[in-house]
């Protein structure tokens, strides 16, 4: 069991959301970084997907009413276990009645806290993922709070003393730019020869109109040559929409499953966790990616992943024995 | 034969476009044959019927998008136009007689009284053909081309559940409180999407519907 102490309505618990569910109209949600809620689930010997906190507002500050290890994974931030800096991308076992804190972003935008066990919240169609707009899943359909107290599932493994972490986490997106890989999308060829050059050669600042949902660009507006209307369609994360204003929106975890806008590209499902990671003000560029390299970089993202987690749990074992003969 | 255009929506991801300009109820029906023949296909993981469209996401790990490609292009020459199964399900509606809501912007738009307006959009028989935007709304197709007043320009911010609405051709009803450039005509006590039921959706894409004045 853990307590909140300090959060804010953007804290949520997450996992990988309810792809499956999309049929009903519910949005596909989950981590907006996926990548390092598996990391910080790796670390902890549990199942890639399992739920855990994505801290999108800082400070948040959590209690632990038991022993129970844990793990910081995506963003990087000050953070301490009572008085201990604690390093990022990094998992240690906490006592019953100490307190963590994540402090302040110092690079990316989502902090993931992984519990081991998991956080035991009711499966929703699914998921244990927060629906903010649906109000269902995660603790009670809603951001956290201070005094919600959360339990955990069960306590499978020992850590070494102060902890272990990972050599190379992922990169983060450097200071004020990143750049993404995308696939054009149905109406790509709608647009006006310089718009579509425009839309891959100039910085798009991120607005501050950017939260799980989507994210609002600025930019040189893009036009389109045709004014065809659309039907409602189903869209996925990560699909690039122009509206009238020629101003982009990307859509992500949280989109609604249909819209009516033109769509000039999709982001590749590996490239989602760059933008999760890329505050307000930051210039993305957007680089066109053939669609066999783009499957195999998602097939070649899963394998190492899978790897990964066979190495880990192999590392774990040889690691503890050191910890004992200290 | 509707021509049909196929793109990529995502590496994951397809989206077949089989819309002409009007909607056409033939084209739906097909989406919705389509839609679910490959539901039960095993690479797919899920097929989203939209407006005269279809989206399917698919497994990429085991299947490459030009497979996917091959599976819709068929299941689609496949298809027929028959109209798919479903129930016939009877929606309580209290309109709105006052004239100081959306049903005094509705009467202007088509020209109509009030009790011309309740009567076309009581008559008529109503197909779900797309759930979707947000969790259990449903587009519905059948609303008398008198009403199918546009969209708001500017959609308000927070039309309340129950809310039964038109816009663009299509008839609706919000299933939580949400925004929408749609008309309210009316509100309904119908719960149209539950967390707490396995099925969260009351309805299911092929559904018929009418709506019945309530007093």
């Amino acid at each position: 069991m853990i307590e909140v102490l300090t959060s804010s309505a953007h804290n949520t618990i997450q996992d990988f959301g309810r792809p499956e569910a999309m049929v009903s109209g519910i949005s596909r949600g989950g981590a907006m970084d996926q990548t390092a809620l598996v990391l910080g689930n790796l670390l902890l010997g549990n199942s890639p997907d399992t739920a855990g906190i994505e801290v999108a507002f800082f400070p948040f500050r959590l209690r632990f009413l038991e022993d129970r290890s844990f793990s910081l994974t995506g963003a990087r931030c000050s953070a301490f276990l009572d008085t201990l800096s604690l390093p990022s991308d990094w998992a240690i076992t906490a006592k019953a009645g100490q307190t963590l804190t994540c402090k302040a972003l110092e690079k990316g935008c989502r902090t993931y806290i992984c519990f081991e066990g998991g956080l035991d919240v009711p499966v929703v169609f699914g998921a244990r993922a927060t629906d903010l707009k649906a109000a269902l899943g995660g603790y009670h359909g809603r951001g956290l709070q201070c005094f919600d107290q959360i339990p955990c599932g069960p306590r499978t493994i020992t850590l070494p003393a102060g902890g272990y972490g990972l050599a190379s986490p992922p990169s983060l997106p450097e200071e004020n730019a990143v750049t993404v890989r995308v696939l054009p999308a149905a109406e790509y060829n709608d647009f006006a020869e310089e718009s579509r050059a425009c839309f891959l050669s100039q910085p798009w600042r991120i607005t501050p109109n950017a939260n799980r949902t989507g994210y609002r660009l600025e930019g040189t507006p893009l036009l389109r040559t045709s004014g065809r209307e659309l039907f409602s369609h189903g869209i996925m994360p990560g699909t690039v929409q122009v509206p009238p204003s020629g101003q982009p929106i990307i859509q992500l975890a949280d989109a609604n499953t249909m819209g009516g806008y033109p769509k000039i590209a999709t982001v590749v499902q590996n490239d989602l966790r760059l933008l999760a990671q890329s505050p307000v003000g930051t210039s993305v560029f957007f680089r066109t990616i053939d669609i066999n390299d783009a499957v195999q970089c998602q097939r070649d993202t899963t394998r190492e992943l899978r790897d990964f987690a066979e190495t880990l749990s192999a590392l774990r074992g040889s690691l503890l024995p050191w910890r004992q003969k200290q | 034969m509707t021509d049909i255009r196929i793109s990529h929506a995502g590496e994951n991801a397809l989206l077949l476009d089989a819309s002409s300009p009007t909607f056409r109820s033939d084209v739906q029906a097909r989406v919705i044959n389509v839609a679910n023949a490959l539901g039960c296909h095993t690479g797919v993981k899920q097929a989203i019927p939209g407006v005269n469209n279809l989206l399917i996401i698919f497994d990429i790990i085991a299947h490459d998008p030009s497979e996917a490609w091959l599976w819709l292009e068929e299941a689609w020459g496949q298809a027929t136009s028959h109209d798919p199964d479903g129930r016939l399900i009877e929606i309580p509606v209290h309109y709105s007689h006052d004239t100081d809501t959306d049903m005094e912007v509705i009467m202007r738009y088509a020209g109509l009284t009030v009790a011309e307006v309740i009567q076309l959009h009581a008559n008529a028989l109503y197909r779900v053909n797309a759930i979707g935007a947000m969790p259990g709304f449903v587009y519905l197709s059948g609303l008398s081309h008198r009403l199918a007043i546009p969209r708001r320009q500017v959609p308000r911010l927070a039309v309340e559940k129950g809310a039964v609405i038109i816009g663009g051709g299509n008839a609706g009803v919000m299933p939580c409180t949400a925004p929408t450039g749609w008309y309210q005509l009316g509100r309904t006590d119908f719960e149209l999407f539950d967390s707490t039921r396995n099925s969260p959706c009351f309805f299911q894409i092929g559904d018929r519907v009418r709506f019945v004045g309530a007093q």
